[in-house]
């Protein structure tokens, strides 16, 4: 008698816990040639609503962290994701129909870059601030803060890489995160949120959500507890209308890039989720 | 609002229990109501819960709710300041949307009484007719630990001062020793004490604590025993003891006051209070009060909701109804 495969419920992730969609609802994700893969929760507005919340329990104590812990927490992302290295390459061959080594190379694209963004950690600070020169008998002191919950519409075209790329800067200066993964390669998505879920990130700095990025992008850039938008994965959508919701409540806009170097690591992609603090501060008086 | 006279309340009482009401009395009659089925109580609570309310229904309930509220501060680290911002939010919750109801009452300690009664001004008057009350807790709330003696002076005391309503706990420790004949005394004392030289009464809203009374069947004995006692509210926490208020305990302390009412003809009120955060639930309570005691128990004289959080989360949710889109905490004042 031949064995009855066990196939993997794949669901949301938010504030911590792996819950299916408000909605009940789900949708089939089919490999590069068609076929059935699983079955992915389609994320409603409600969903991106709880997943706001949970990010925003989550930006004091994560913004609070030293930015050594942070980098040392994601970098832990990366040595945990070097561990499942093998489950990531045999989810990328099959969802988007590449080698095995050009799945290969994507994992190890994504591993760097988490490696990458850690060590900005504490280190984007003493680039992106500065002492600055005042007339006066002051200290002048810019810092750069993190801007609170961002919401990502990660690029659509790549399982892993793009989700990375996109959420890792967001997350180094210490902002928490909803991402809506990508529509077609949603899968990976859920394996990274299982990573996220057994290190050492606290529940709710990454929040995860699958389904149809048309449908939920307009209610988080709506949203006016969300305070900043990247739209990087966004390019097929009405962007513009996304942008001009945003404008309502003053968020930050990333507009999406496309092609094969979209969302690269840079440190303008740290800085973008960041507001400038200015101290002044006496000098002592003789 | 002024409750009904002690007078009026003692006969009623003495001719529900047909003796006086001593722990002998009392005692026959409370242990002869009939025990509470938990699992059904439990089940019919989440039943209520299950509605799905919608749009128009939804923004009713919302202002509803905000307009039964009693806007609380109870805290030690309470100042004149902070009783002034609660009361400026009890008058004008959204700032941004003057078609906001106001809240029924604010709820503080007694010695904050004379701030809040100045900071009011000309809105303080009855919630059923636009104004908003001061309600004052006292009895040594939230132990009720100390002399009769004392828990009268402060009653006393927050009435003189200008408070419309009263928020007294019973000696739980009395209650579950089986002395209902002292609690009773207590009761009908406070309620003396709630008294005005002009023969009007400020309003007496019993806390029963029911997280500390422990079973369903004493909840039922305590609102009962409330009630008799003049109680002219019965709420269910100080909010200083977890759990306070739950869907099914409050359930309970409405059936009691539908059961009072078919009996004698005259109306109490519940009070649910502490532990209610979020618009859903509260909608959840207004369910359960209009499917057990009617609809027309939902006016501020009637069920009130003690709460500090809520009133933002219920602000939250009708800029959401609307703008159309999700507000954020930014969007209402920090308490």
């Amino acid at each position: 008698m031949s064995r009855l495969t066990v196939p993997k419920t794949y669901k949301l992730f938010i504030g911590g816990a792996f819950p299916r969609s408000e909605s009940g609802r789900t949708y089939e994700v089919t490999n590069a040639s068609g076929g059935f893969l699983a079955n992915a929760a389609k994320a409603s507005r409600k969903d991106a609503r709880d997943a706001v919340v949970a990010a925003r329990g989550a930006v004091a104590g994560w913004a609070g962290a030293t930015a050594y812990n942070r980098g040392q927490v994601l970098y832990r992302i990366a040595e945990l994701l070097e561990g499942r290295r093998a489950q990531f390459v045999a989810e990328i061959e099959e969802a988007e129909g590449v080698s095995r080594a050009a799945a290969g190379a994507q994992v190890d694209e994504a591993i760097d870059r988490w490696v990458w963004y850690a060590g900005w950690a504490d280190k984007f600070a003493q680039v992106a601030g500065n002492a600055n020169p005042v007339a006066g008998p002051y200290f002048n002191l810019s810092v750069p803060e993190p801007t609170g919950v961002v919401a990502i519409v990660a690029p659509q075209d790549s399982a892993l890489l793009g989700l990375v790329s996109a959420v890792a800067p967001a997350l180094v200066a210490g902002n928490a995160v909803v991402v809506v993964a990508s529509e077609r390669f949603p899968l990976s998505a859920i394996s990274l949120a299982e990573v996220l879920a057994t290190s050492d990130v606290p529940k709710g700095v990454v929040n995860v959500l699958t389904g149809s990025p048309a449908e939920i992008a307009p209610w988080l850039a709506s949203h006016a507890d969300v305070n900043a938008l990247d739209l990087v994965g966004a390019g097929a959508l009405d962007w513009i209308d996304l942008e001009i919701a945003a404008a309502d409540t003053l968020k930050r806009v990333h507009r999406p890039e496309q092609g094969t170097d979209a969302a690269a690591p840079s440190l303008e992609r740290i800085v973008g989720f960041t507001e400038t603090k200015t101290v002044w501060h006496t000098k002592s008086l003789r | 609002m002024t409750g009904t006279t002690l007078v009026t309340a003692r006969e009623r009482a003495l001719a529900v229990l047909g003796g006086d009401p001593d722990d002998a009395t009392l005692r026959r009659y409370l242990h002869g109501i009939p025990g509470v089925d938990a699992v059904g109580l439990e089940q019919r609570a989440a039943a209520l819960g299950t509605r799905s309310v919608k749009t128009s229904s939804k923004a009713w309930a919302l202002d509803r709710i905000i307009s039964l509220i009693d806007l609380t501060t109870l805290e030690g680290a309470d100042t004149p300041g902070k009783v002034r911002s609660l009361v400026a939010k009890a008058q004008n919750p959204d700032p941004a949307e003057p078609g906001t109801p106001r809240v029924a009452a604010v709820c503080v300690y007694g010695d904050m009484v004379p701030y809040a009664v100045e900071a009011l001004g000309a809105a303080h008057g009855d919630p059923d007719d636009g104004g908003i009350s001061v309600a004052a807790v006292a009895t040594a709330f939230p132990s009720g630990r100390s002399s009769l003696d004392i828990k009268l002076a402060d009653t006393a005391e927050a009435v003189a001062a200008g408070a419309d309503e009263i928020d007294m706990v019973i000696d739980r420790g009395a209650f579950l020793a089986g002395r209902y004949g002292l609690v009773f005394d207590q009761i009908a004392a406070v309620k003396e004490a709630c008294r005005r030289p002009d023969g009007t009464s400020a309003s007496l809203k019993v806390i029963l604590e029911t997280g500390e009374l422990v079973t369903y069947d004493n909840v039922r004995r305590a609102s009962w025993l409330s009630i008799l006692a003049g109680g002219d509210f019965i709420k269910t926490s100080t909010g200083k003891v977890q759990p306070a208020a739950t869907l099914p305990v409050t359930l309970l302390m409405l059936e009691v006051v539908r059961d009072w009412h078919r009996l004698t003809g005259h109306k109490v009120g519940v009070k649910p209070a502490g532990g209610i955060r979020t618009s859903k639930d509260a909608i959840k309570y207004l369910v359960t009060v209009a499917e057990t005691v009617g609809e027309e128990w939902l006016v501020p004289h009637l069920f009130r909701f003690g709460a500090s959080s809520l009133l933002n989360d219920v602000l939250l949710q009708r800029q959401k109804l609307a703008s159309g889109h999700y507000s954020g905490a930014d969007y209402v004042t920090i308490d």
